[in-house]
Formats: structure tokens, sequence, C-alpha cells
């Protein structure tokens, strides 16, 4: 698998699974052919349901469906299933732990040219914070079709976290397996720092150690796709002989990975931490990877904090 | 239908006992909405202990969901919870949630409380069975309170759209609302032009007549090709002489004078 777009993935993972598992079902608010749920439509036109721009009829019918036995994959940006239909998801489906999937799409700032009011930065926060909700992001198109077909055999709400600009395979290793709440080890560098990644973040990671191998620095690079639950027993076996941990999300630092992993390490093992993420702001238009830049999240501006903050280890 | 109506009673005897021993609740919109449980869970909906834990079968909504107490009083007169549990509504530990849980209280087939909500759902459970095949059909209670809410006719439009002929939408008319009446707080008329103007069949009965219920729901089984509603003109705080009609009764526990009279004029005992 080449470059490609983790929504891209989902709609041909789904479409893929609803030929294996006559319940699967996909809903969606009039953006179905930029989350990709329309890749259903060529397979079982009969379970694609649109609901038009109606975001929380979205949830609530999804809901519904679920009630029945169906196993409902709904998509719309990453902004309106969380922020528009926050009260449906929190009431309807994860008080009554119903099996819906939430397949978000178009997070984060590379979203790109729509700007600040399409840029999801908080939803990791929001979906965290309800009970029952179980919370992933995966990095590349070889997780996502993992992920999305994973998720179909666990039962309950899951939130999963979707770009839209293409990225670069990571997980290449022909025996890998996605499994809900197990971190992933992606490059094992010295002990002293430890990046947390998650989503577009590995990417962008794993050229910042390239980049920092020439100054002499190689840090260790974990892959956290399922933010709740968090694999916490991977994180503390990492940070038991780390000075330095570095959280990487394209989202804000306040709530989500970086606050997950500060909250284990808190508890158990506490650590120095670096965040990167949006520093508490919103986004803006612009090229994905201007954005990236601008805002911090670039492997550039990744290897400035890790050489400016971690020190005493170069 | 002098059984249906003594369970109606019963159900309005349990509402002020449960509202008054868990000292708090809302006693206005479960009384108006006894008579369309009754009818409902009596003689409408195939529902009984048999089928009860199906994943599929007739699913009833309230998405009202704050008249919990209708629901509690109905689920024990059908024997799908005890009676004496009907004591613990509100209490700590307890099944009988303010608004009701479906992961608690056996026979709630979803968990409401945040208005708005339930029809949606609906949508939902009437789309699955539209797939599968199936007969079964979907009954959701709304406010006209409840109406105010968007999503509201972001489902009316939907299930016109998805031609959901085995969804039906009864709401419980009482014109009132917590800050008065609708007609003062927000608008709400007219509610079967509104819908008519979405696409759906309308029936108007009078919401305390069990047999016009039962008659209106029969009706709604023989249209095809699109949703019903059914506007039950109805009395807030119906069969309790100093509730009726009163919006201050909308969330309010009775005192003890005040549940002795309540069950006078129900003809029930303390």
């Amino acid at each position: 698998m080449g470059k490609i777009a983790t929504r891209e993935a989902y709609g041909k993972a789904l479409a893929a699974l609803a030929l294996e598992n006559k319940n699967i079902v996909a809903v969606d608010a009039d953006l179905s052919g930029s989350t990709k749920t329309a890749e259903l439509k060529k397979v079982a036109v009969e379970r694609h349901f649109n609901v038009g721009i109606a975001e929380s009829n979205l949830i609530g019918v999804s809901a519904g469906l679920a009630c029945n036995g169906k196993i409902p994959y709904c998509s719309t940006f990453a902004i309106f299933a969380t922020g528009r239909a926050y009260d449906q998801v929190r009431n309807t489906v994860a008080y009554g732990k119903l099996n819906v999937k939430i397949c978000a799409t178009h997070a984060g700032l590379t979203v790109g040219e729509d700007g600040a009011t399409h840029q999801a930065l908080e939803d990791l926060a929001l979906m965290r914070v309800i009970p029952n909700m179980t919370v992933i992001q995966p990095c590349d198109g070889i997780e996502t079709e993992q992920c999305i077909k994973a998720i179909s055999q666990y039962y309950g709400p899951v939130y999963v976290r979707l770009g839209r600009s293409a990225v670069e395979a990571v997980n290449t290793n022909p025996d890998y397996k996605f499994e809900i709440g197990k971190g992933v080890v992606i490059h094992e560098g010295d002990k002293d720092i430890v990046m947390i990644a998650t989503g577009v973040m590995v990417q962008q990671s794993l050229q910042a150690i390239e980049q920092l191998k020439e100054k002499g620095i190689n840090p260790t690079l974990i892959n956290i796709h399922t933010i709740k639950p968090l694999d916490e027993e991977l994180i503390l076996k990492y940070a038991k002989d780390a000075k330095y941990i570095v959280s990487l999300e394209e989202h804000n630092i306040y709530g989500g990975l970086g606050s997950a992993v500060a909250e284990c390490l808190a508890k158990q093992c506490p650590r120095k931490q670096i965040f990167i993420g949006t520093q508490d702001t919103f986004g803006e238009s612009g090229k994905p990877d201007q954005l990236l830049e601008k805002y911090g999240l670039s492997a550039n501006k990744i290897v400035e904090r890790i050489v400016n903050e971690c020190k005493g280890t170069c | 239908m002098e059984n249906l109506q003594k369970i109606a009673n019963n159900m309005r005897i349990n509402i002020v006992k449960m509202v008054h021993a868990g000292k708090s609740g809302h006693p206005g919109g479960a009384l108006s909405c006894a008579d369309i449980l009754t009818a409902l869970y009596f003689n409408v909906m195939d529902i009984n202990k048999g089928n009860l834990n199906d994943k599929v079968r007739d699913k009833f909504i309230l998405s009202k969901g704050h008249a919990s107490a209708a629901i509690y009083a109905v689920l024990a007169e059908k024997g799908f919870i005890p009676f004496e549990e009907l004591t613990t509504f509100r209490a700590i530990n307890s099944k009988l949630q303010g608004h009701p849980n479906m992961l608690d209280c056996p026979g709630v087939d979803i968990s409401t409380g945040s208005l708005g909500q339930g029809l949606s759902v609906g949508v939902g459970m009437s789309l699955a069975n539209k797939l599968d095949g199936n007969d079964y059909r979907t009954y959701v209670l709304c406010g006209d309170g409840e109406l105010q809410e968007g999503q509201i006719w972001e489902a009316v439009m939907s299930a016109a759209h998805y031609n959901l002929d085995n969804l039906l939408v009864i709401v419980d008319h009482n014109g009132l609302q917590i800050d008065g009446k609708n007609s003062d707080v927000m608008n709400v008329s007219p509610i079967g032009e509104k819908f008519k103007a979405f696409g759906w069949n309308t029936i108007a009965v009078d919401g305390h007549d069990i047999e016009a219920i039962i008659a209106g729901c029969n009706y709604a089984k023989t249209i095809k090709g699109k949703p019903t509603v059914i506007i039950a003109e109805t009395i807030k705080g119906k069969g309790v002489s100093f509730m009726e009609n009163v919006a201050g009764w909308h969330g309010k526990a009775p005192s003890d004078e005040e549940l002795a009279i309540a069950l006078k004029d129900l003809g029930g005992n303390n």
C-alpha cells in the first residue's frame, strides 16, 4: 500500500467488510464522497443511509440501527461528529453502550484549505471523556484497514479519527496485526527519549528521527493508535528508563494523547514531558504541510523542540 | 376497555406515589400519557415477557424521557419489573433512574432524557426493520414542547424521505411545558400541518380515550408509504384535580397532604 489517506482506506475496508457481514450499514450526512462511505454503496446500496445535512439525526439514526442489531458505521467530518452532535453521542450512544462506530474524517490541521471551522483539534478530548467510548486514530492505510474490521468484532461505541490527506505507509511489516488498545513500537532507538505519537504524527516523527540521528540523537518511537483504553503497560515499560517523554498529536495539547499519557505517567512513573500538538489555538487555511510547519507539528519543528528541550541527552 | 381504564388509573396511582416517594420527578407529563402507554402496551404493541429480551420486536421510545414514572408504571403493570421496585424511583442504586436507562431497566428500549433525540432513534430502528423485511413497528412518544428541538424536524424529514410506514409517533399534546404554555414559550402549533408539510399522515385523537388511541394506531398500520403521527390531545396532570393544566406540576413532587388528595382523586389507597 502506497500513499493513501486514512479516509480512503476506511471506505475500501468498509465496502469489503459489508460483503462479509450483512449487518454492516453506513450512515452519512451528505459527505459520503468525502468520508468515503460511498464505497459501501457500490457493493450494498440498500445498506447506505444518507440523512442529509443533519448530524444530530445522523448519530440518533445510527443508534436506532444499532438497537435493532445492525452495526452502523456513521461518518461525517470530525468537527461535526464530536462537536455538533456531542449530546447525541454522549446521551444516546455512549450511555446506552450502543454498538455504533463513529468514523469521523477530516480531523486535524491537515484538512488544509477549509480552515479553522473544519479542523477538529478537540475531538480526541471530547470523545475520551465520555464513559464507554473507545477512541482510535490509525496512522496509515494498513492500520485503518485492520482497525475498521477489528471494531466490527468489538461490541460497543467506538470513535475512529481519520484524516483527509494522503499519508505514507508505516506498518509495512506483513505480520503487522492491529489490536484495539495495543500500542506499536515503530522504532526501537535509545531509551532516554521516548516519542509517543498518534495519527499523522507517526510519519512526522519518523522523519524527525532521521534528522535527529544526524545530530546523534536516536529516540524510540511508539505509535498509540488507541488513545482509550490507553496501552499503559507499554507506555510504562518504556517510560521507566526514559528521561524525556515526547507526546505528539495533531490535536490541541489539552485533553488528547498528551494528556492521556501524562495522566498515566503521573500515577506511576512521573517524567518530564514535551507536549507537541497545537498550543491551544485554532488552525487556519493553508496547505497541510504549511500548516504542520506553522503550528509546530512538522518533522523540522519536532527536531527543534527535542534538541532545545531534551537537555543533557545530546 | 374497562380493564384498560383500570390499568391506566392504577398507573396514575403509582406515578403519584413514585414521585412522592422519590421526592422529585415529573408528574404532570407522566399523568398526561398514562392512557397512551396503556393503549400501546396492553393492546397495540406485540410485547410480552417472552419476547422482551429480543433484539428485534415492536419497540417503544419514550422520547420525553422525563415522563419516566409513566414507563416504569406500565412496565410494572406488564410484569416486567416488580411493583415493589417502584418505590425506589430516583433513589440511589435504583434501576429506575430519573430518566430511563436501557442498561438498568428491563423493557426500556432506549435511554432518553435529553429531549429531541428519541425520534431519530425510532427512524434508525424502523430502517433496520425495513432492511430485514419484518413487520415490527416502532412507537415514539414525544412531548409537544419537545417539538421545539431542531433534531425532531431532522428526524421528521428523514422518516418521510425513507417512507417509514412502520414508524408511528404520538405527540402528547398537553399544551404546557416547564415555563408555561407552549403558545407563550415558543409556539409549536399547528402541529398537524407541520407534519403534513413534511410528508406525514396525521391523525388527531383524544389522548385520554384509550379506544380512540387504539383505533388511531390500528388505522396507522394501514397507511403505506409514509409515517404517521397521532396528535393526542391531553391534559397535563390528568386525573389529579390540583395538577390538571397547571404547568407548575411539570417537575415537582407532591407533599404528604397533596398525595392524599391525589390518591382520593384517583380512588386509590394511601
